[in-house]
């Protein structure tokens, strides 16, 4: 009898490791690039394409990085959550458009010449924010998603949270929800502005 | 029925044919030395988007971009050190198909091992208080055997 309970114990735990292993989000991969410096780039601005972006540009403060995309269907479900959050914080939210005409799929990029891939991709990216809103300080342009490699993006949206000596101190992969906004990102943010 | 098995094959070929279409993928081919390292290194990387699939494998986008890196690098003359920590540093050890041994990873490495050792003292264990049992086995005494004996008549008596 008393082998049978411990065969049954042993099963109980076998469930329930396999149990909290179901529960696990597999998509979170911890990023190696929370605690390191915001890897470098110069990226040209949406809204004024002569002019270009880098990290070092906004040493000393506080700022957040948004990976996004008009092709991105899960950036339309953060979006509205982002354009709340510009109104009300001072934080800059700097906006990241990753491979605007190549990640969308419909487009053959072996006949496309990257003049028109950038002029595409301008005019794209602006029409959607004046559609859905623009809550950016500004947004810069990351063509082919280089960019997007050395911040180690998988799946757009990504969030990043980066302090005033420019280094990366969280990682939000996936929409931004009012609950990770109000219970991480925001605290995070009064924590490093103090 | 008739119309479904072309119909299933149809599909099949048409997934396939537009797998690999990119022309960056068909330059490439050009240094079959490099094409060599390349597919050994994507390999051995996970792909980010489709987790149970390497960058080898996989057509996401996100796979070609790195196939492109890689390729870059070894067009640089990158050893495959470097390459691997380029993704490391950028994708974590979640990248890698063959995990680090640390601390974190100590159970992956170390569970299959724990499991075989578990389960060969229980093999073990079992067989000793077997062979004890079989042991205990001793033959009848007169005395038993005339007790079975009568106790087999009793019940089918002839």
């Amino acid at each position: 009898m008393n082998r049978y309970y411990w065969i049954l114990g042993a099963f109980a735990a076998l469930v329930a490791l396999l149990a909290v292993g179901l529960g696990l989000n597999p998509r979170d991969v911890p990023s190696p690039l929370v605690g390191k410096p915001a890897p470098a780039f110069t990226l040209s601005q949406l809204a004024e394409p002569d002019k270009t972006l880098s990290p070092k540009d906004l040493q000393g403060k506080v700022w957040l990085l948004n990976v996004w995309a008009s092709w991105c269907v899960s950036c339309r479900a953060e979006h509205p959550i982002l354009v709340e959050f510009s109104k009300k914080s001072d934080v800059p939210l700097i906006g990241l458009n990753y491979k605007e005409v190549r990640g969308d799929g419909g487009f053959d990029m072996s006949k496309m010449a990257p003049e028109e891939e950038r002029k595409l991709a301008f005019q794209r990216a602006n029409a959607w924010l004046s559609q859905h809103g623009d809550p950016y300080k500004l947004t810069v342009m990351d063509l082919d998603g280089r960019v997007g490699i050395d911040y180690g993006v998988y799946g757009v949206p990504e969030t990043y949270v980066i302090d005033k000596a420019g280094v990366i101190r969280m990682k939000h992969t996936g929409p931004v929800t009012p609950d990770v906004l109000g219970q991480k990102i925001m605290p995070l943010l009064a924590e490093l502005n103090k | 029925m008739k119309l479904l098995l072309p119909l299933i094959f149809a599909l099949f070929f048409a997934s396939t044919a537009t797998a690999v279409d990119s022309a960056t993928e068909a330059a490439l081919a050009a240094d079959p030395v490099a094409e060599k390292r390349l597919q050994h290194l994507s390999e051995e990387l996970r792909c980010l988007v489709c987790q149970n699939q390497t960058i080898a494998d996989s057509n996401a986008e996100l796979a070609q971009d790195l196939r492109r890196e890689i390729r870059g690098m070894i067009k640089d003359g990158k050893s495959d050190r470097e390459i691997i920590d380029f993704m490391v540093v950028r994708y974590g050890d979640f990248v890698l198909y063959r995990p680090p041994v640390k601390g974190i990873t100590l159970l992956l490495w170390g569970g299959p091992v724990a499991l075989m050792l578990l389960g060969i003292f229980a093999l073990v264990r079992y067989l000793r208080r077997r062979a004890t049992r079989i042991a205990d086995d001793r033959p009848l005494s007169a005395d038993e055997t005339s007790r079975a004996d009568a106790l087999l008549k009793e019940s089918n008596p002839k």
